[in-house]
């Protein structure tokens, strides 16, 4: 996998508080035993009027022609939250977003999110509104992300995010997480060998 | 300073530091067919080995009938992801529980009650509501695919130390209050996401008062107020359940076990980072009225209008949760009627949520238009419930008597509700389409969803006992 490291992109925005993971992929998707082809599926319920997924519903945000082909979606607090299902990231990804700029994020959906390249940037409200208000105001604004420097801008505005060192070292590398622990197997040995028996 | 019981569980468990991370050894990772047919496929890429099929326990329960053992039951996308569940434990040497086995159940349901899950254990699975089993005093957290198959590959994960949070509910809850309204009354107090980068431990005389079973309900649903796990220390009624489970270390091991279980507790002089109290007499049943489990109210309060909070975010969420809900600020819950009612999920479908339902449910009739399931979590607590007929009791009174599993708590079977459909349910998530596109969901303990079945509406369950 490549690595993440400055995105300049268009911004779809999802004005919602609260946008679980049911409602990012919904369980009748839940069935397929790989990890692709879950874009189509992605906000079914809002998106589309139908089951078939063949009316989509005009009123829904992301479905507007000029976000059309936007790289970061912009939400609210607590993105992501409900279910453990990585669904969720591999349906925003296979969408095409690359980064989701919100006021919090559930931990898990977080944490999954670092294994798949989908950067989670969480700003504080104001600064939510301002990236809200630049997007409506002209919703082809470039908006620039900068992830070794931590830093989004908008027109003016420049917003330092937070994000601990290994997060930010995993996207920007994109390593195999596995293979990097898998060179610590010394020490899994060693503490397994030390366990009690009840564990 | 003194250490909190996670503090003592986390450093039980360090392996080694991973570049600034931590990594963590895993002593129980338990699967089922929807989360790990990807991380399997990552290890064949790969040509990884499953590290400890020992330590690894499959079931069948999301994606499952509760009409039939037919794998086909749900039809052929089901099937597949099924029957992958079973070639890759077969492959990779994991016990699988499936579907008409004896020991088949909800994940969170079967993994206590073989006496699997132990105080001091790190527990994961690709499930949320893995937090389940904290009520053990084990450490125990939901996973991405991309996880499991780490934990796969390697017993271990990369963790970051999350804050702890002590919540503490003191005094005796009144008639008709469960461990339900508790977790419930929590979650409103707190909010859905106030306890996000926190593991909580659930602390007080309301929460030593209670049954293993209850502390499950209270632990499973910590992941509602946004927190990566929850914990009860270990204590004897946690020992006494545990004692002579079937997985359940025997003789000197179970006596080495004990003794390390009984320094399992925050010491005195811990430092939590936030704290929070409860009283349990002013706790009342709960119903939610809302699409997070944050937006609750006691059964005889009026639905908050939205114009009630001060943060415009939770105003505009509370203002299309009304609108999806179809309610109005200011009703009264009691006035509202219900189509359907789901007994069951990892929150409430173990032998004690069946007894309390069965209780409401022999004083009458389900009420006319209204469908009622009743989905035990496991074949164990059916058959149990079936030995001391409470199937009969169900049954008489107009529910349904199913086969376990997940069922209506999520839909991914045929367990689905239509657009408009109004349920009350045993479940933890009340999520827009949740149930089913359009459907509306309603949480609430096994006894007033009982009452609710039998009313036709809902009612404050207190008023039943008198």
């Amino acid at each position: 996998m490549t690595g993440i490291i400055q995105l300049r992109a268009k911004a779809a925005p999802l004005n919602r508080a609260n946008v679980d993971t049911d409602q990012i992929i919904p369980k009748q998707f839940l069935t397929a035993v790989t990890r692709a082809g879950y874009g189509k599926h992605l906000f079914h319920d809002w998106r589309y009027l139908d089951l078939e997924e063949k009316v989509p519903n005009p009123e829904f945000e992301l479905n507007r022609p000029e976000h059309q082909g936007s790289e970061i979606l912009l939400a609210r607090e607590n993105f992501g939250c409900g279910s453990s299902r990585e669904h969720a990231p591999w349906s925003l990804t296979d969408y095409g977003f690359k980064a989701v700029i919100a006021t919090s994020f559930a931990d898990i959906f977080y944490g999954n999110c670092m294994n798949n390249q989908l950067l989670p940037i969480a700003l504080d409200n104001s600064q939510m509104d301002k990236l809200f208000a630049a997007v409506d105001a002209d919703p082809q604004v470039q908006i620039e992300i900068d992830l070794p420097a931590q830093h989004v801008r908008v027109g003016e505005h420049s917003f330092a995010f937070e994000i601990k060192e290994h997060h930010k070292y995993k996207l920007i590398k994109g390593l195999d997480a596995i293979g990097e622990t898998l060179e610590l197997v010394a020490k899994i040995d060693a503490y397994e060998q030390q366990l009690p028996a009840w564990r | 300073m003194g250490k909190t019981l996670y503090d003592k569980i986390w450093d039980m468990h360090l392996v080694a530091q991973a570049g600034t991370d931590n990594l963590i050894y895993i002593d129980r990772h338990l699967i089922h067919e929807v989360t790990s047919p990807q991380a399997f496929a990552g290890l064949e890429e790969k040509g990884r080995k499953l590290r400890r099929p020992d330590r690894t326990f499959a079931t069948m329960d999301h994606s499952i009938s509760t009409k039939s053992l037919a794998l086909d039951a749900c039809g052929p996308a089901n099937q597949l992801q099924l029957r992958t569940l079973m070639e890759n434990c077969e492959k990779f040497g994991v016990e699988l529980f499936p579907v008409g086995h004896k020991k088949q159940g909800i994940v969170h349901v079967i993994g206590p009650e073989l006496g699997l899950i132990l105080p001091g254990m790190t527990v994961v699975c690709g499930d949320s509501h893995t937090a389940t089993h904290g009520a053990f005093g084990a450490l125990a957290f939901g996973i991405g695919t991309s996880e499991v198959e780490h934990v796969f590959a390697t017993q271990t994960l990369k963790q970051g130390k999350a804050k702890a949070m002590k919540v503490e509910v003191n005094g005796t809850l009144s008639i008709g209050v469960t461990a339900k309204d508790i977790i419930l009354a929590i979650i409103g107090k707190i909010g859905h996401a106030g306890a996000t980068g926190y593991v909580l431990e659930y602390a007080g005389s309301a929460i030593a008062a209670l049954s293993m079973e209850e502390r499950m309900t209270i632990c499973n649903m910590s992941i509602e107020a946004g927190a990566k796990a929850g914990l009860i220390a270990p204590d004897q009624i946690t020992f006494d359940y545990l004692k002579d489970k079937e997985r359940a270390p025997k003789g000197a091991d179970w006596e080495a076990a004990l003794a390390c279980w009984q320094n399992l507790k925050s010491d005195a002089d811990a430092q939590f980072d936030t704290v929070v109290s409860l009283t349990a007499e002013d706790i009342k049943p709960q119903v939610t009225w809302g699409t997070n489990p944050g937006q609750v109210v006691a059964v005889d309060e009026p639905i908050p209008a939205p114009t009630s909070f001060s943060d415009a975010v939770e105003r505009t969420s509370a203002e299309k949760a009304l609108k999806y809900m179809g309610l109005e600020a200011g009703q009264k819950l009691s006035d509202v009627a219900i189509s359907h009612v789901f007994i069951g999920s990892c929150t409430n479908s173990r032998i004690e949520d069946l007894r309390a339902a069965a209780k409401i449910a022999a004083k009458g009739k389900v009420a006319a238009g209204v469908n009622a399931i009743v989905v035990p979590g496991s074949y164990a607590v059916k058959q149990q419930a079936e030995a001391e007929q409470l199937d009969k009791v169900f049954l008489d009174a107009g529910f349904e008597w199913r086969l376990p599993g997940c069922s209506m708590c999520l839909g991914m079977n045929d367990d689905l509700l239509q657009a408009g459909d109004r349920c009350a349910s045993t479940s933890n998530r009340n999520f827009e389409g949740r149930q089913g596109r359009g459907a509306r969901t309603h949480l609430v303990s096994p006894a007033m969803a009982a009452a609710a079945a039998l009313a036709g509406h809902f009612v404050d369950v207190r008023e039943l006992d008198k």
